[in-house]
Protein backbone atom coordinates (compact mmCIF):
# COMPACT_ATOMS: atom_id res chain seq x y z
CA UNK A 1 0.00 0.00 0.00
CA UNK A 2 0.83 3.68 -0.96
CA UNK A 3 -0.08 5.94 1.67
CA UNK A 4 0.39 10.05 2.38
CA UNK A 5 0.49 10.58 5.99
CA UNK A 6 -0.13 14.08 7.65
CA UNK A 7 1.11 14.22 10.93
CA UNK A 8 1.34 16.21 13.39
CA UNK A 9 4.81 16.84 14.74
CA UNK A 10 6.24 19.45 17.38
CA UNK A 11 9.43 19.45 18.97
CA UNK A 12 8.64 20.23 22.55
CA UNK A 13 5.80 21.62 24.81
CA UNK A 14 7.18 24.99 24.02
CA UNK A 15 6.86 24.23 20.30
CA UNK A 16 3.61 25.26 18.25
CA UNK A 17 3.59 22.37 16.13
CA UNK A 18 2.15 21.34 12.76
CA UNK A 19 0.95 18.88 10.45
CA UNK A 20 3.70 17.84 8.11
CA UNK A 21 2.82 15.22 5.14
CA UNK A 22 4.91 11.88 4.38
CA UNK A 23 4.51 9.60 1.86
CA UNK A 24 4.59 6.54 2.80
CA UNK A 25 5.29 3.52 -0.15
CA UNK A 26 5.21 -0.34 0.21
CA UNK A 27 2.78 -0.96 3.47
CA UNK A 28 1.76 -4.67 4.07
CA UNK A 29 -2.23 -4.51 5.12
CA UNK A 30 -1.20 -6.77 7.89
CA UNK A 31 0.78 -4.19 9.66
CA UNK A 32 -0.06 -3.23 12.58
CA UNK A 33 -0.56 0.95 12.88
CA UNK A 34 2.17 1.19 14.84
CA UNK A 35 4.66 -0.85 12.85
CA UNK A 36 3.89 1.48 9.84
CA UNK A 37 5.20 4.18 11.95
CA UNK A 38 7.83 2.27 13.13
CA UNK A 39 8.52 1.29 9.03
CA UNK A 40 7.97 5.48 8.35
CA UNK A 41 10.15 6.37 11.21
CA UNK A 42 13.56 4.11 9.95
CA UNK A 43 13.09 5.86 6.94
CA UNK A 44 13.18 8.85 8.40
CA UNK A 45 16.32 7.39 10.80
CA UNK A 46 18.23 6.84 7.76
CA UNK A 47 17.51 10.08 6.20
CA UNK A 48 18.55 11.60 8.96
CA UNK A 49 15.92 13.24 9.99
CA UNK A 50 13.78 13.09 13.21
CA UNK A 51 11.89 10.10 13.49
CA UNK A 52 7.96 10.77 14.90
CA UNK A 53 7.25 10.21 18.80
CA UNK A 54 4.82 7.87 19.53
CA UNK A 55 3.80 6.07 23.07
CA UNK A 56 3.60 2.31 22.87
CA UNK A 57 4.91 -0.68 25.05
CA UNK A 58 2.70 -4.18 24.60
CA UNK A 59 1.05 -3.84 21.82
CA UNK A 60 -1.03 -6.04 22.33
CA UNK A 61 -3.66 -3.41 23.28
CA UNK A 62 -4.42 -3.92 27.00
CA UNK A 63 -1.42 -1.73 28.74
CA UNK A 64 -2.80 1.54 27.42
CA UNK A 65 0.41 3.43 26.17
CA UNK A 66 -0.50 3.78 22.79
CA UNK A 67 -2.88 6.09 21.23
CA UNK A 68 -3.56 8.31 18.87
CA UNK A 69 -5.97 10.40 16.57
CA UNK A 70 -6.54 8.68 13.64
CA UNK A 71 -8.42 10.75 10.75
CA UNK A 72 -10.33 12.13 13.55
CA UNK A 73 -10.85 8.99 15.69
CA UNK A 74 -9.09 8.52 18.76
CA UNK A 75 -7.36 4.71 17.97
CA UNK A 76 -8.55 4.96 14.41
CA UNK A 77 -11.80 3.47 12.84
CA UNK A 78 -11.72 0.12 14.00
CA UNK A 79 -14.56 -0.33 17.58
CA UNK A 80 -12.58 -1.69 20.50
CA UNK A 81 -8.93 -1.57 19.20
CA UNK A 82 -5.91 0.54 20.08
CA UNK A 83 -3.85 1.72 17.92
CA UNK A 84 -1.30 -0.85 18.30
CA UNK A 85 -3.97 -3.66 17.23
CA UNK A 86 -5.23 -1.19 14.43
CA UNK A 87 -4.71 -3.05 11.44
CA UNK A 88 -3.54 -1.17 7.81
CA UNK A 89 -5.96 -3.29 6.07
CA UNK A 90 -8.72 -1.03 7.27
CA UNK A 91 -7.37 1.60 4.87
CA UNK A 92 -7.37 1.47 0.92
CA UNK A 93 -4.41 1.93 -0.94
CA UNK A 94 -3.41 5.57 -1.98
CA UNK A 95 -5.42 6.94 1.07
CA UNK A 96 -4.23 9.88 3.29
CA UNK A 97 -4.06 9.55 6.85
CA UNK A 98 -4.08 12.41 9.23
CA UNK A 99 -2.45 11.75 12.47
CA UNK A 100 -2.51 13.54 15.41
CA UNK A 101 -1.88 13.20 19.34
CA UNK A 102 -4.48 13.09 22.48
CA UNK A 103 -6.24 17.18 22.45
CA UNK A 104 -6.87 18.61 26.35
CA UNK A 105 -5.35 20.77 28.22
CA UNK A 106 -4.77 18.10 30.69
CA UNK A 107 -2.44 16.10 28.44
CA UNK A 108 -0.16 18.45 27.22
CA UNK A 109 1.77 16.97 24.31
CA UNK A 110 5.36 16.39 25.63
CA UNK A 111 6.74 15.64 21.39
CA UNK A 112 5.01 15.03 18.18
CA UNK A 113 2.21 12.42 18.85
CA UNK A 114 3.10 11.90 22.67
CA UNK A 115 1.23 13.32 25.30
CA UNK A 116 1.50 13.67 29.57
CA UNK A 117 -1.18 11.75 30.80
CA UNK A 118 0.01 12.26 34.57
CA UNK A 119 -3.19 13.69 34.89
CA UNK A 120 -5.10 10.38 35.20
CA UNK A 121 -2.57 9.56 38.01
CA UNK A 122 -3.56 12.44 40.24
CA UNK A 123 -7.02 10.94 39.53
CA UNK A 124 -6.12 7.35 40.70
CA UNK A 125 -4.21 8.88 43.50
CA UNK A 126 -7.41 11.16 44.94
CA UNK A 127 -9.00 8.21 45.79
CA UNK A 128 -8.86 4.71 42.81
CA UNK A 129 -7.59 2.34 45.45
CA UNK A 130 -8.74 0.50 48.70
CA UNK A 131 -6.51 1.14 51.91
CA UNK A 132 -7.52 -2.61 52.99
CA UNK A 133 -4.56 -4.71 53.36
CA UNK A 134 -3.95 -6.82 50.66
CA UNK A 135 -1.00 -9.40 51.53
CA UNK A 136 -1.57 -12.56 49.08
CA UNK A 137 -4.47 -13.16 47.34
CA UNK A 138 -7.49 -13.94 49.47
CA UNK A 139 -9.46 -16.94 48.78
CA UNK A 140 -11.84 -16.32 46.44
CA UNK A 141 -14.75 -17.84 48.60
CA UNK A 142 -14.00 -15.61 51.86
CA UNK A 143 -16.35 -12.62 50.46
CA UNK A 144 -18.94 -13.10 48.18
CA UNK A 145 -20.10 -10.95 45.48
CA UNK A 146 -23.45 -11.21 43.67
CA UNK A 147 -22.34 -12.07 40.25
CA UNK A 148 -23.91 -8.85 38.45
CA UNK A 149 -21.78 -7.01 40.43
CA UNK A 150 -18.84 -8.99 39.61
CA UNK A 151 -19.57 -8.62 35.94
CA UNK A 152 -20.10 -5.30 35.96
CA UNK A 153 -16.78 -4.26 38.05
CA UNK A 154 -15.36 -6.81 35.83
CA UNK A 155 -16.58 -4.85 33.01
CA UNK A 156 -15.44 -1.40 34.37
CA UNK A 157 -12.05 -2.95 35.11
CA UNK A 158 -10.85 -3.67 31.77
CA UNK A 159 -10.41 0.10 31.34
CA UNK A 160 -6.47 0.57 30.22
CA UNK A 161 -6.51 4.32 30.77
CA UNK A 162 -5.16 4.89 27.80
CA UNK A 163 -6.99 8.37 27.33
CA UNK A 164 -8.98 7.93 24.37
CA UNK A 165 -12.23 9.02 26.10
CA UNK A 166 -10.61 12.59 26.68
CA UNK A 167 -9.55 13.12 23.40
CA UNK A 168 -12.93 11.91 21.58
CA UNK A 169 -14.98 14.04 24.25
CA UNK A 170 -16.28 17.13 22.55
CA UNK A 171 -15.71 18.61 26.32
CA UNK A 172 -12.22 17.11 26.93
CA UNK A 173 -13.86 15.31 29.86
CA UNK A 174 -12.28 12.34 31.44
CA UNK A 175 -15.48 11.60 33.21
CA UNK A 176 -15.58 7.86 31.31
CA UNK A 177 -12.37 6.90 32.82
CA UNK A 178 -13.24 8.52 36.31
CA UNK A 179 -16.22 6.70 36.19
CA UNK A 180 -14.45 3.82 35.28
CA UNK A 181 -12.49 3.13 38.32
CA UNK A 182 -15.41 4.43 40.65
CA UNK A 183 -17.74 2.08 39.28
CA UNK A 184 -15.35 -1.15 39.98
CA UNK A 185 -14.63 -0.42 43.07
CA UNK A 186 -18.19 1.11 44.27
CA UNK A 187 -19.41 -2.34 43.04
CA UNK A 188 -16.78 -4.82 45.43
CA UNK A 189 -17.20 -5.18 49.13
CA UNK A 190 -13.35 -4.31 49.38
CA UNK A 191 -14.32 -0.80 48.05
CA UNK A 192 -16.91 0.03 50.43
CA UNK A 193 -15.18 1.68 53.00
CA UNK A 194 -13.76 4.86 50.81
CA UNK A 195 -16.62 4.79 48.62
CA UNK A 196 -18.51 8.06 48.77
CA UNK A 197 -15.08 9.89 49.96
CA UNK A 198 -13.52 8.37 46.55
CA UNK A 199 -16.25 9.68 44.20
CA UNK A 200 -15.52 13.15 45.62
CA UNK A 201 -11.45 13.20 45.86
CA UNK A 202 -11.59 11.95 42.23
CA UNK A 203 -14.37 14.03 40.64
CA UNK A 204 -12.26 17.07 42.18
CA UNK A 205 -8.69 15.97 41.02
CA UNK A 206 -10.76 15.51 37.59
CA UNK A 207 -11.99 19.37 37.44
CA UNK A 208 -8.63 20.26 38.92
CA UNK A 209 -6.29 18.68 35.71
CA UNK A 210 -8.46 21.06 33.41
CA UNK A 211 -10.54 18.41 32.38
CA UNK A 212 -14.12 19.68 30.91
CA UNK A 213 -17.76 18.60 32.63
CA UNK A 214 -19.00 15.75 31.50
CA UNK A 215 -22.93 16.14 29.14
CA UNK A 216 -23.35 12.76 28.66
CA UNK A 217 -22.39 13.01 24.77
CA UNK A 218 -21.49 9.64 24.75
CA UNK A 219 -18.70 10.18 22.28
CA UNK A 220 -16.18 8.76 24.80
CA UNK A 221 -17.69 5.02 24.96
CA UNK A 222 -17.82 4.79 21.25
CA UNK A 223 -14.12 4.88 20.84
CA UNK A 224 -13.19 3.53 23.81
CA UNK A 225 -11.33 0.44 22.91
CA UNK A 226 -12.46 -1.61 25.68
CA UNK A 227 -15.97 -0.84 25.09
CA UNK A 228 -17.03 0.57 29.02
CA UNK A 229 -19.87 1.62 29.00
CA UNK A 230 -21.39 5.04 29.69
CA UNK A 231 -23.47 3.80 32.64
CA UNK A 232 -20.87 3.93 34.41
CA UNK A 233 -20.68 7.46 34.48
CA UNK A 234 -24.51 7.13 36.23
CA UNK A 235 -23.24 5.21 38.74
CA UNK A 236 -20.63 7.85 39.30
CA UNK A 237 -23.27 10.49 39.51
CA UNK A 238 -25.47 8.78 42.09
CA UNK A 239 -22.47 7.93 44.21
CA UNK A 240 -21.47 11.47 44.05
CA UNK A 241 -25.26 12.56 44.70
CA UNK A 242 -25.14 10.42 47.73
CA UNK A 243 -21.59 11.71 48.73
CA UNK A 244 -22.34 15.17 48.63
CA UNK A 245 -25.45 14.64 50.45
CA UNK A 246 -23.54 13.09 53.82
CA UNK A 247 -21.24 15.91 53.86
CA UNK A 248 -18.36 16.26 56.47
CA UNK A 249 -16.07 13.50 55.08
CA UNK A 250 -12.62 14.47 53.61
CA UNK A 251 -11.94 13.29 50.27
CA UNK A 252 -9.34 10.98 49.75
CA UNK A 253 -7.94 9.19 52.83
CA UNK B 1 -28.98 21.39 34.24
CA UNK B 2 -31.12 18.25 35.04
CA UNK B 3 -32.94 20.51 37.71
CA UNK B 4 -34.03 23.41 36.20
CA UNK B 5 -34.63 21.68 32.61
CA UNK B 6 -37.15 19.46 34.71
CA UNK B 7 -38.60 22.40 35.92
CA UNK B 8 -38.82 23.44 32.14
CA UNK B 9 -39.83 20.07 31.00
CA UNK B 10 -43.01 20.04 33.46
CA UNK B 11 -43.53 23.99 31.65
CA UNK B 12 -43.55 22.32 28.13
CA UNK B 13 -46.05 19.84 29.23
CA UNK B 14 -48.92 21.93 30.99
CA UNK B 15 -48.13 24.48 28.43
CA UNK B 16 -48.85 21.86 25.13
CA UNK B 17 -52.00 20.79 26.77
CA UNK B 18 -53.28 24.31 27.33
CA UNK B 19 -52.80 24.64 23.76
CA UNK B 20 -54.30 21.90 22.70
CA UNK B 21 -57.61 23.39 24.54
CA UNK B 22 -57.79 25.62 20.42
CA UNK B 23 -59.53 22.42 19.66
CA UNK B 24 -62.53 22.52 21.98
CA UNK B 25 -63.42 26.12 20.25
CA UNK B 26 -63.02 29.93 20.82
CA UNK B 27 -64.43 30.45 24.16
CA UNK B 28 -63.63 27.64 26.01
CA UNK B 29 -60.02 28.70 24.67
CA UNK B 30 -59.73 32.21 25.79
CA UNK B 31 -61.90 31.48 29.28
CA UNK B 32 -58.87 29.48 29.92
CA UNK B 33 -56.00 31.85 28.74
CA UNK B 34 -58.24 34.25 31.54
CA UNK B 35 -58.72 31.23 33.86
CA UNK B 36 -54.61 31.63 34.03
CA UNK B 37 -54.69 34.81 35.68
CA UNK B 38 -57.25 34.30 38.12
CA UNK B 39 -55.57 31.11 39.81
CA UNK B 40 -55.26 30.98 43.40
CA UNK B 41 -58.12 33.55 43.30
CA UNK B 42 -59.23 34.35 46.57
CA UNK B 43 -55.96 33.61 48.46
CA UNK B 44 -53.90 35.17 45.83
CA UNK B 45 -54.81 38.66 44.01
CA UNK B 46 -55.31 38.92 40.76
CA UNK B 47 -52.78 37.85 37.98
CA UNK B 48 -50.32 36.73 41.22
CA UNK B 49 -50.31 33.29 40.73
CA UNK B 50 -49.30 34.03 37.20
CA UNK B 51 -46.31 36.00 38.26
CA UNK B 52 -45.03 33.17 40.52
CA UNK B 53 -45.14 30.64 37.69
CA UNK B 54 -43.12 32.97 35.67
CA UNK B 55 -40.65 33.52 38.31
CA UNK B 56 -40.28 29.99 38.55
CA UNK B 57 -39.91 29.80 35.02
CA UNK B 58 -37.37 32.29 34.85
CA UNK B 59 -35.49 31.40 37.37
CA UNK B 60 -34.83 27.98 35.71
CA UNK B 61 -34.01 29.25 32.51
CA UNK B 62 -31.18 32.04 33.72
CA UNK B 63 -29.92 28.73 36.03
CA UNK B 64 -30.32 26.49 33.16
CA UNK B 65 -28.46 29.17 31.18
CA UNK B 66 -25.96 30.01 33.49
CA UNK B 67 -25.13 25.96 33.93
CA UNK B 68 -24.79 25.54 30.60
CA UNK B 69 -22.67 28.20 29.96
CA UNK B 70 -20.11 27.37 32.66
CA UNK B 71 -20.26 23.72 30.76
CA UNK B 72 -19.40 25.45 27.56
CA UNK B 73 -16.61 27.56 28.44
CA UNK B 74 -15.25 24.71 30.67
CA UNK B 75 -15.12 22.22 27.51
CA UNK B 76 -13.73 24.96 25.75
CA UNK B 77 -10.97 25.95 28.06
CA UNK B 78 -10.39 21.90 28.08
CA UNK B 79 -9.19 21.78 24.26
CA UNK B 80 -7.34 24.57 23.83
CA UNK B 81 -5.70 23.59 20.26
CA UNK B 82 -8.32 22.12 18.06
CA UNK B 83 -7.94 18.64 15.99
CA UNK B 84 -7.34 19.48 12.91
CA UNK B 85 -9.21 16.73 11.52
CA UNK B 86 -12.56 16.83 12.69
CA UNK B 87 -14.46 13.74 13.79
CA UNK B 88 -17.82 12.39 12.79
CA UNK B 89 -20.43 12.50 15.53
CA UNK B 90 -20.40 8.95 16.76
CA UNK B 91 -22.51 9.55 19.85
CA UNK B 92 -25.73 10.83 19.37
CA UNK B 93 -26.61 14.42 16.96
CA UNK B 94 -28.73 15.40 19.79
CA UNK B 95 -26.58 15.17 22.37
CA UNK B 96 -24.05 18.17 19.54
CA UNK B 97 -26.74 20.47 18.89
CA UNK B 98 -27.68 20.65 22.54
CA UNK B 99 -25.89 24.24 22.82
CA UNK B 100 -26.55 25.62 19.34
CA UNK B 101 -30.43 24.22 19.75
CA UNK B 102 -30.11 25.90 23.46
CA UNK B 103 -29.78 29.41 21.88
CA UNK B 104 -32.24 28.97 19.11
CA UNK B 105 -35.11 27.80 21.49
CA UNK B 106 -33.92 31.18 23.46
CA UNK B 107 -34.15 33.58 20.58
CA UNK B 108 -37.63 31.89 19.77
CA UNK B 109 -39.14 32.26 23.23
CA UNK B 110 -38.15 35.77 22.90
CA UNK B 111 -40.13 36.33 19.82
CA UNK B 112 -42.62 33.73 21.30
CA UNK B 113 -43.54 36.41 23.90
CA UNK B 114 -43.45 39.19 21.70
CA UNK B 115 -45.82 37.70 19.33
CA UNK B 116 -48.16 35.81 21.72
CA UNK B 117 -47.94 36.70 25.47
CA UNK B 118 -47.55 40.74 24.55
CA UNK B 119 -48.93 40.74 20.94
CA UNK B 120 -46.73 43.14 20.08
CA UNK B 121 -45.60 41.09 16.17
CA UNK B 122 -49.14 39.39 16.23
CA UNK B 123 -51.47 40.60 13.80
CA UNK B 124 -54.10 40.86 16.17
CA UNK B 125 -52.08 41.28 19.33
CA UNK B 126 -54.79 41.59 21.74
CA UNK B 127 -53.82 39.69 24.97
CA UNK B 128 -57.15 39.96 26.09
CA UNK B 129 -58.19 37.39 22.46
CA UNK B 130 -55.37 34.46 22.46
CA UNK B 131 -57.72 32.42 20.43
CA UNK B 132 -57.68 35.24 17.48
CA UNK B 133 -54.38 35.79 17.97
CA UNK B 134 -53.45 32.48 17.62
CA UNK B 135 -55.51 31.67 14.46
CA UNK B 136 -54.23 35.02 13.05
CA UNK B 137 -50.46 34.13 13.35
CA UNK B 138 -50.43 30.53 11.51
CA UNK B 139 -52.60 31.81 8.44
CA UNK B 140 -51.15 30.29 5.31
CA UNK B 141 -49.95 33.39 4.36
CA UNK B 142 -47.79 33.71 7.00
CA UNK B 143 -46.53 30.58 6.17
CA UNK B 144 -43.11 31.96 7.55
CA UNK B 145 -44.32 32.44 10.71
CA UNK B 146 -45.37 28.32 11.03
CA UNK B 147 -42.14 27.05 9.46
CA UNK B 148 -40.41 29.42 12.13
CA UNK B 149 -42.36 28.09 15.17
CA UNK B 150 -42.34 24.37 12.96
CA UNK B 151 -38.75 24.87 13.32
CA UNK B 152 -38.18 26.26 17.33
CA UNK B 153 -40.55 22.86 17.91
CA UNK B 154 -38.22 20.47 16.35
CA UNK B 155 -35.97 22.36 17.35
CA UNK B 156 -36.85 21.35 21.25
CA UNK B 157 -37.88 17.86 20.43
CA UNK B 158 -33.90 17.38 19.70
CA UNK B 159 -32.99 19.35 23.30
CA UNK B 160 -35.23 16.64 25.02
CA UNK B 161 -34.38 13.55 22.82
CA UNK B 162 -30.81 14.22 24.85
CA UNK B 163 -31.80 16.74 27.25
CA UNK B 164 -34.03 13.94 29.03
CA UNK B 165 -31.85 10.88 28.88
CA UNK B 166 -29.02 13.22 30.08
CA UNK B 167 -31.02 14.33 33.09
CA UNK B 168 -32.06 10.75 34.09
CA UNK B 169 -28.36 10.01 33.56
CA UNK B 170 -26.93 12.79 36.19
CA UNK B 171 -29.42 12.07 38.98
CA UNK B 172 -28.19 8.60 39.24
CA UNK B 173 -29.76 6.67 36.31
CA UNK B 174 -26.87 3.81 36.39
CA UNK B 175 -27.98 0.40 34.59
CA UNK B 176 -27.13 -0.65 31.14
CA UNK B 177 -31.01 -1.21 30.95
CA UNK B 178 -32.21 1.36 32.95
CA UNK B 179 -30.14 3.69 29.76
CA UNK B 180 -32.38 1.77 27.36
CA UNK B 181 -35.62 2.59 29.27
CA UNK B 182 -34.46 5.99 29.77
CA UNK B 183 -33.16 6.75 26.25
CA UNK B 184 -36.80 5.57 25.12
CA UNK B 185 -38.70 7.55 27.37
CA UNK B 186 -36.57 10.83 26.31
CA UNK B 187 -37.84 9.50 22.64
CA UNK B 188 -41.48 9.32 23.23
CA UNK B 189 -41.75 12.96 25.45
CA UNK B 190 -39.61 14.81 22.33
CA UNK B 191 -42.04 12.82 19.54
CA UNK B 192 -45.32 13.61 21.78
CA UNK B 193 -43.95 17.73 22.71
CA UNK B 194 -43.09 17.99 19.07
CA UNK B 195 -46.51 16.48 17.73
CA UNK B 196 -48.94 18.42 20.39
CA UNK B 197 -46.74 21.77 19.72
CA UNK B 198 -47.16 21.12 15.97
CA UNK B 199 -50.85 20.18 16.24
CA UNK B 200 -51.78 23.84 16.77
CA UNK B 201 -50.09 25.56 14.32
CA UNK B 202 -50.65 22.96 11.55
CA UNK B 203 -54.30 22.64 12.56
CA UNK B 204 -54.55 26.65 11.78
CA UNK B 205 -52.76 26.02 8.91
CA UNK B 206 -54.78 23.98 7.41
CA UNK B 207 -58.34 25.68 8.15
CA UNK B 208 -59.13 22.92 11.08
CA UNK B 209 -59.37 25.52 13.43
CA UNK B 210 -60.57 29.13 12.28
C1 LIG C 1 -46.35 26.00 18.24
C2 LIG C 1 -46.66 25.78 19.45
C3 LIG C 1 -47.02 26.88 20.46
C4 LIG C 1 -48.16 27.63 20.54
C5 LIG C 1 -49.37 27.61 19.60
C6 LIG C 1 -48.02 28.47 21.70
C7 LIG C 1 -48.98 29.38 22.13
C8 LIG C 1 -48.85 30.24 23.20
C9 LIG C 1 -49.84 31.20 23.64
C10 LIG C 1 -51.22 31.44 22.99
C11 LIG C 1 -49.32 31.85 24.72
C12 LIG C 1 -49.99 32.98 25.51
C13 LIG C 1 -50.78 32.40 26.64
C14 LIG C 1 -51.50 33.51 27.42
O1 LIG C 1 -51.00 34.64 27.45
O2 LIG C 1 -52.54 33.19 28.00
C15 LIG C 1 -48.00 31.30 24.99
C16 LIG C 1 -47.17 31.69 26.03
C17 LIG C 1 -45.88 31.16 26.26
N1 LIG C 1 -45.25 30.15 25.54
FE1 LIG C 1 -46.01 29.17 23.94
N2 LIG C 1 -46.78 28.22 22.29
C18 LIG C 1 -46.14 27.25 21.57
C19 LIG C 1 -44.88 26.68 21.80
C20 LIG C 1 -44.04 27.08 22.84
C21 LIG C 1 -42.74 26.50 23.11
C22 LIG C 1 -42.08 25.37 22.30
C23 LIG C 1 -42.23 27.16 24.22
C24 LIG C 1 -40.90 26.98 24.96
C25 LIG C 1 -39.80 26.52 24.46
C26 LIG C 1 -43.20 28.14 24.61
C27 LIG C 1 -43.05 29.00 25.68
C28 LIG C 1 -44.00 29.93 26.10
C29 LIG C 1 -43.80 30.83 27.21
C30 LIG C 1 -42.55 30.91 28.11
C31 LIG C 1 -45.00 31.60 27.33
C32 LIG C 1 -45.29 32.71 28.33
C33 LIG C 1 -45.99 32.20 29.54
C34 LIG C 1 -46.33 33.43 30.38
O3 LIG C 1 -45.44 33.91 31.07
O4 LIG C 1 -47.47 33.85 30.34
N3 LIG C 1 -44.29 28.06 23.78
N4 LIG C 1 -47.72 30.32 24.05
S1 LIG D 1 0.76 -0.40 23.12
FE1 LIG D 1 -0.22 -1.31 24.86
S2 LIG D 1 -2.27 -0.89 24.39
FE2 LIG D 1 -1.33 -0.24 22.57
Amino acid sequence: MNLTLRIWRQSGPGDKGRMVTYPVADISPDMSFLEMLDVLNERLTLAGEEPVAFDHDCREGICGACGMVINGNAHGPQRGTTACQLHMRHFTDGETIDIEPWRARAFPVVKDLVVDRNAFDRIIAAGGYVTAPTGSAPEAHATPVAKANADAAFEAAACIGCGACVAACPNGSGMLFTAAKVTQLGLLPQGQPERYTRVLGMVDAHDEAGFGGCTNAGECTAVCPKGIPLSTIGRLNRDYLRATAKRGDTPGT
Amino acid sequence: MAVTGIVLVLFLIAHMLGNLKIFTGQTSFDHYAHWLREIGAPLLPGVWFLWILRTVLLVAVLAHIGAATTLALRARAARPVRYAHRRPVQGSYAARTMRWGGVIIGLFVIYHLLDLTTGALNPVGDPSRPYANVVADFAPDRWYVTLFYTLAVVAVGFHLRHGAFSALRSLGQQTPRGERRARAVALVLAVALCAGYLAVPFAVLTGLVD
